[in-house]
């Protein structure tokens, strides 16, 4: 689904190197996670898959199905079927949240040349996709997370995947700022998209998110790059000793 | 008086900027429509007033009205407080008057009307079947129906739904006519709410207004349907001076529409209107203006001059006026729609976005004048800045001392994109009384990356992100337009930017 090779980005503004020769494959119906400690460039990775500006890729190369993507712009990458639940989700005062979910889908089914959902289909499929992950009508009028708690905010990132139907998730972070309950609430809307052609990129600090989601396979990333991989016990192990021994261990 | 001037130092990232740029804006309305046209004599003196009354068949007590206004003008100074900048007006440089020859004789009907004229008004989307629609709408169930009152250049080319709107005591028609057919109602009206002394570009006005529409809605009437004037400049070095008068009279409801556009030339072009609103007992005015005057092009060579007075008389108690503007065009904005509440009860609201962008300048905002007891008013104003342009709020609440428990209520939000633009918030508030209530708040923002970047990593392109983000900004005011409006509007607000600058 999506191969990492070689990966090396600098920020643009200052001459600072952030990833430095990330290998990643990850294949179509499975489920990694990607733990690290805080500066080991895990959000700049999600970032520079989903074309954020302010990046400079410096070496390497990244593929979706095969066709590189490290030249498309941001909505190119979207339509292609790659998809950012952010972490700290952006309000935009003003537009409905519905608005703007629709203006997503149909802008999508644009640029891949496809039918625009009509109004009506539309709102049957938001509302039963909604009701999953217990978003009520309300916030589904109010303005794209303005107003919204962290729990609703990560809900409104899950809602979004779920009517994009993406083939390639990335979450960064998605357990941040979450009460176990959002947690639970979050997980279930994401493991009701696992299926054999979609496959998860998961960032996270914590063992606990992955509890919810299990992994197929645990990468550990330090310095700009992967230091190890393993199953689902790896992040068990991190969650017990800490990053220091693997950093010893590599040192 | 309070006063704040907030300009961007660090922008929005360069490239979001240049990106933007590059996409290729134009102006839809660019275009020009050939056509043979009859012109006064360039310049302005007695003789060209006299001979634009001579045109519209106007008794001697209208050529009077003009002259005195003209002698008048001869005494007054531009004003130059507002914060705009542009060369000197040349006034001895313009046409006056430009009329297509095929009007030379009045039309009994539309179906008389010079073929190409109505093709101007069909390409500009402008309905002058008397069963259409405006454009791009699709019919809603009930079918709304809008009269309209297309003025082109210094003439009024026709006006649709003109029985109809009888049957129901509605007069409806061009100012010029009305001057003819109805001079009572003109001569009680006419400067009663603007005088001819008002300001410098007022008075030239009521010297040389050549057409406009006239309004008059018999008490207890409400109006049928959305009445509308879509104005066009289309002739080269010539002003556009239209006069508009609406009288609602008591307990009567009127909903008005206004639209303007005009080719893309390289010389700048002047415009100069009047609007006159009167309000009697419990009467109901909506004024929704939508204006698209060509802005020049983004060197800041040619556009439209818009120097505007619009002003509402709430006369009676408990009287109700409501202005929502949409600036996108024009060079040079300078207009303060304003509201005079002198009834006890009476209501003002005011509603705007003002968009500029490239080498734009706008100086708009309102004035709210509460004379009677009870009265309120509400300013809702949005101001989008872009390129090099400057955008300014200018407003004025005041509470007169007679003006007992009144309420104001103001918001002034401005939002940038990039960083050579400026937005500029210019409030004057005058309270004369302690049972009063004025509030003001004010925002900037500016666009940002991490907005454009969610939208884009949702699967829209720059210009849909900026679009939805700026209409967003938008809403409050978006809402206050009449259906039709509101979805031109939008898309207006897309297309102004643009190219521009998102």
């Amino acid at each position: 689904m999506l191969n990492i090779k070689n990966l090396h980005v600098k920020l643009e503004e200052e001459d600072k190197q952030i990833l430095k020769g990330v290998n990643l494959s990850l294949e179509p119906g499975k489920v990694h996670a990607i733990m690290g400690p805080n500066g080991s460039g895990k959000s700049t990775l999600s970032y520079v898959l989903s074309g954020k500006g302010g990046y400079e890729v410096t070496e390497g190369a990244a593929q979706l199905e095969g066709v590189d993507i490290l030249d498309m712009e941001a909505e190119e990458r979207a339509a292609a079927g790659l998809f950012l639940a952010f972490q700290y989700p952006v309000e935009i005062p003003g537009v409905g949240n519905m608005t703007f979910l629709r203006t997503a889908v149909n802008a999508q089914r644009k640029l891949r040349s496809e039918e625009e959902m009509s109004a009506g289909e539309f709102l049957k499929v938001v509302r039963a996709k909604a009701k999953d992950l217990k978003i009520d009508a309300e916030m589904l009028k109010r303005s794209v997370n303005v107003g919204f708690s962290g729990g609703e905010k990560k809900r409104n990132e899950i809602l979004q995947m779920a009517m994009l139907e993406p083939k390639m998730c990335i979450l960064d972070e998605t357990d941040s700022g979450l009460d176990v309950d959002a947690m639970k609430l979050v997980s279930q809307g994401v493991n009701a998209l696992r299926d054999e052609n979609r496959t998860f990129l998961v960032i996270t600090h914590y063992q606990r998110l992955l509890d919810h989601i299990k992994p197929d396979v645990v990468h550990i990333m330090a310095n700009g790059r992967i230091i190890k991989t393993g199953g689902p016990e790896l992040a068990l192990e991190v969650e017990q000793n800490g990053y220091a021994d693997l950093l010893e261990e590599i040192a | 008086m309070a006063m704040d001037d907030i300009q961007v130092k660090d922008g929005v990232d360069a490239e979001t900027v240049e990106a933007v740029k590059a996409l290729s804006g134009t102006y839809k309305y660019g275009w020009n429509t050939e056509i043979e046209m009859d012109y006064a004599p360039k310049g302005l003196s007695e003789d060209i007033v006299r001979l634009i009354s001579s045109k519209n068949d106007e008794p001697e007590w209208m050529l009077g009205w003009r002259l005195a206004a003209y002698r008048r003008w001869l005494e007054l100074k531009e004003p130059d407080w507002a914060m705009v900048d542009y060369p000197t007006i040349d006034f001895q440089d313009q046409y006056y008057y430009a009329r297509p020859k095929s009007m030379e004789k009045k039309p009994k009907s539309l179906d008389e009307v010079d073929p190409k004229l109505l093709e101007t008004y069909k390409k500009l989307g402008i309905p002058l079947k008397e069963q259409a629609l405006l454009a791009g709408v699709e019919a809603p169930e009930g079918e709304r129906r809008v009269a309209v009152d297309a003025v082109f250049d210094s003439v009024s080319v026709g006006t649709t739904f003109q029985t109809e709107l009888r049957k129901a005591g509605v007069i409806f028609c061009s100012i010029s006519e009305a001057i003819r057919e109805h001079p009572e109602l003109v001569r009680k009206y006419l400067g009663s709410v603007v005088p001819v002394s008002d300001n410098y570009y007022a008075t030239l006005n009521s010297a040389v207004f050549s057409d406009g529409s006239f309004v008059y809605i018999p008490p207890g009437v409400r109006c049928p349907m959305e009445l509308s004037t879509y104005f066009r400049i289309n002739a080269e070095n010539t002003g556009q001076f239209e006069r508009t008068l609406i009288i609602a009279d008591k307990e009567s409801y009127v909903s008005y529409l206004e639209g303007c556009t005009a080719p893309q030339r390289d010389v700048a072009q002047l415009h100069a209107a009047v609007v006159e609103l009167v309000l009697l007992d419990d009467a109901e005015i909506k004024y929704s203006t939508v204006q698209n005057w060509f802005p020049g092009d983004e060197n800041g060579k040619g556009g439209i001059y818009n120097f505007v007075t619009k002003r509402a008389d709430c006369r009676g108690d408990r009287s109700k006026v409501m202005w929502t503007q949409v600036e996108t065009g024009s060079a040079v904005t300078w207009k303060y729609p304003s509201c005079v509440l002198r009834g006890d009860d009476s209501q003002g609201e005011f509603y705007s976005i003002a968009i500029a962008n490239n080498m734009q300048q706008a100086d708009t905002g309102t004035k709210m004048v509460h004379l009677g007891k009870n009265t309120k008013s509400r300013i809702v104003s949005k101001g989008i800045s872009a390129g090099k342009a400057q955008n300014t709020y200018r407003g004025l609440v005041s509470m007169h001392p007679k003006a007992k428990s009144s309420r104001n209520y103001t918001q002034c939000d401005s939002l940038l994109i990039g960083n050579k633009c400026g937005a500029h918030t210019v409030p004057y508030i005058e309270v004369k009384n302690n049972s009063s209530r004025v509030e003001h708040e004010a925002t900037t923002s500016k666009v940002d990356d991490d907005q454009l970047f969610y939208c884009r990593s949702r699967g829209m392109d720059e210009e849909e992100a900026v679009a939805l983000v700026v209409n967003g900004f938008c809403k409050e005011v978006l809402q206050a337009l009449p259906m039709e409006f509101a979805m031109e509007a939008q898309a207006l607000v897309a297309i102004s930017l643009e190219g521009s600058v998102g």
